[in-house]
């Protein structure tokens, strides 16, 4: 596993653990985060609406991207089933809506604990099996959940898919893109808390732990069989607030949206955006959405008028493409470059 | 019980399963002689197929030689695909391996249906007969055809790594890389050449079955449904892939005979081998021939 590492400069005076730990490494990264937060809750108010649905899409994405880069980039274990996972939230959430009449302002927490009790069952394989067998496992079970969709009517609708009311919030309709980003955005930033200090707590720490060193880790006196199944659960929890909350915005869930070519992209987003990186998953989430769009100007201004009707295939093409060219060029991700170009800046000119 | 369908459906198994034995003895080739997890597989097998319809369709070649010029075509791939795509990877972690053949997967899937379409397509024909009477039992003959190439494939694959100085090499190189370096064989030959066999077999594969049914996008599914054949018969055993994909082609098609008849549940034919896949994960990982991964500290 790529580890988490950081090409910690000279200059850097930190004496204690304590301070070793904290999130921000200086006041102004503070700053930073809480002026960015700023802006984006000042966005439904100057940006147009199509900039907005692709935000409202980047914030789910991540989401379920950070999810998976704790089993992932965390755990050192490859899930090629979080799609399915993602679509258990999605589902879930409608459902639960639909039968109880629960409503979605809750039930989109419960997808989460629902989804999370799921992948802790089909994360039991990893209790006897880790690396590449461990991602065939899962393979497997994103096609066996795939299967239950699609024949389990009562549950997802089956075929013709089923409807995911609107959020209510406290007599409040968040029927529009403006109304719905804040919902977004508030699951978002509990999810980077979330995973951030994870990673900080005894738990966290274990989770390395079992990647860095399986046997050293079990020496240490780790339960890997208990930490395996957790990271699991606990990756399939965010991926099942994620899917939650991608249901309830299109309105609209269908069985169709959540195959293997899903997880593949959320396995993409965190490689791009970097394994081990909280804000990596966030990086590559944006890179993988804005993707799409990307090629489609590009492909506006190089491809000639005879081959444009294959603009969908090349907009494929390219997530695939962006996979492969960051494995060989760029294998840490977008997360190790930003921090390359925050080093080169504050050891400028002189780069010990 | 309809005891006929049950035989039909038992032969149609062995068939699918000969045909997934080529294309997971190409996996374990390629697994075993350079440690990569092939998921493109499916591709290659689809590539193959489409290339050699474009030749026989598009400049109406005589069959063989569309074959000939396609199995051309596919080992240039095979090189040209581990030259610029895994070579820069050699050492990496198991994840970014997994990941690139992944993602030129991908890749591959959009650029194919890009060129050749998402509709299905049937080969030209090929034989005068189409069916043939063996023991009052009517057989098309692309299915028997299908049987005697799987079997002369295995066969070839037997011949050439037990008895040619190349399939000692690789066999060598499996073995034990740096031994095999140090006895002077080119670690980077036998990778070229492990993944311009597995192209080329795949694309047989490819071409048998699309000569059997029609090419569609559809047929790289079989890239998939190799993994529950070689996790049967061990990841690192090319008897073991043989086996394992009759077993699970005979198995799915029994799923799909006992959910006809009894349980009705329906799709049983396509996510059976999976629920297989986990059985024997979780029971035997290392599958009926694969040697087991044996950690010392």
């Amino acid at each position: 596993m790529a580890g988490i590492s950081s090409p910690r400069p000279c200059g850097d005076y930190r004496t204690s653990y304590k301070s070793d730990m904290t999130i921000f490494p200086s006041r102004n990264s503070l700053y930073a985060a809480i002026g960015g937060l700023f802006l984006l809750l000042a966005f439904p108010m100057i940006g147009n609406d199509y900039h907005l649905s692709l935000l409202i899409q980047i914030g789910y994405y991540s989401i379920a991207a950070i999810g998976l880069n704790i089993l992932v980039g965390f755990t050192g274990q490859i899930s090629l089933g979080h799609g399915a996972f993602f679509g258990f939230g999605a589902i879930f959430s409608a459902y639960l809506n639909n039968a109880t009449g629960i409503p979605v302002f809750f039930t989109i927490p419960l997808a989460g604990f629902a989804t999370a009790a799921v992948g802790l069952i089909f994360g039991i394989p990893a209790a006897r099996i880790k690396g590449l067998y461990l991602a065939i496992a899962t393979l497997a079970s994103q096609f066996i959940l795939e299967d239950f969709y699609a024949r389990a009517n009562w549950f997802s609708g089956g075929s013709s898919g089923s409807l995911a009311e609107i959020v209510n919030f406290l007599g409040i309709e968040l029927d529009t893109d403006q109304k719905y980003f804040y919902l977004v955005l508030f699951w978002l930033v509990v999810s980077l808390i979330a995973a951030a200090n994870l990673i900080r707590t005894r738990d966290g720490r274990a989770l390395v732990a079992v990647r860095d060193h399986y046997l050293s880790a079990e020496i240490m006196g780790i339960n890997l069989t208990k930490y395996r199944i957790l990271s699991f659960g606990i990756s399939s929890a965010f991926a099942g607030i994620g899917g939650a909350l991608y249901g309830h915005y299109l309105g609209f869930v269908s069985v169709e949206g959540f195959t293997l070519g899903l997880s593949i992209s959320f396995l993409a987003m965190i490689i791009i955006g970097g394994l081990g990186s909280v804000m990596g998953s966030v990086l590559g989430a944006i890179f993988i959405t804005l993707l799409p769009e990307f090629t489609e100007i590009m492909a506006d201004i190089v491809l000639p008028e005879s081959i444009a009707d294959g603009k969908a295939y090349v907009k494929e093409m390219s997530v695939g493409a962006a996979i492969v060219l960051f494995l060989i060029f760029e294998p840490e991700g977008l997360a190790h470059r930003w921090k390359l170009i925050k080093a080169y800046w504050k050891l400028y000119p002189f780069s010990y | 019980m309809n005891w006929d369908l049950l035989f039909q459906l038992l032969i149609n198994g062995v068939i699918v399963g000969l045909l997934y034995g080529v294309v997971a003895m190409c996996f374990v080739l390629i697994y075993k002689s350079t440690q990569v997890v092939n998921f493109a597989q499916g591709e290659f097998l689809l590539l193959g197929a489409w290339v050699c319809l474009y030749f026989l369709v598009e400049y109406e070649l005589p069959f063989w030689i569309g074959f000939l010029l396609t199995m051309g075509f596919m080992a240039v791939f095979g090189i040209v695909v581990q030259m610029l795509i895994l070579r820069p990877l050699i050492g990496e972690p198991i994840i970014s391996i997994i990941m690139v053949t992944i993602g030129f997967s991908s890749f591959m899937q959009s650029l194919m249906s890009w060129i050749f379409g998402n509709s299905a397509v049937s080969y030209p024909k090929i034989f005068e007969v189409e069916v043939v009477n063996i023991g009052g039992l009517n057989v098309e003959t692309a299915y028997l055809m299908s049987i005697a190439m799987s079997v002369a494939i295995m066969i070839i694959f037997f011949l050439f790594f037990r008895y040619s100085r190349f399939g000692l090499a690789m066999r060598a190189t499996a073995y034990n890389q740096q031994i095999a370096q140090s006895l002077g064989i080119s670690i980077k030959h036998v990778f070229m050449m492990a993944w311009a066999i597995s192209a080329v077999v795949s694309a047989v594969a490819g071409i048998i079955i699309g000569m059997v049914s029609a090419v569609s996008t559809a047929l790289s599914f079989i890239g998939i449904k190799v993994f529950p054949a070689v996790i049967v018969g061990g990841m690192d055993s090319i008897v073991g892939g043989v086996v394992g994909g009759v077993i699970i082609g005979v198995l799915e098609n029994l799923a799909e005979f006992v959910d006809g008849q009894y349980l009705h549940i329906g799709n049983m034919y396509q996510i059976a081998p999976f629920y297989i896949l986990i059985v024997i994960l979780m029971i035997k990982p290392y599958g009926l021939f694969g040697t087991p991964d044996i950690e010392r500290v």
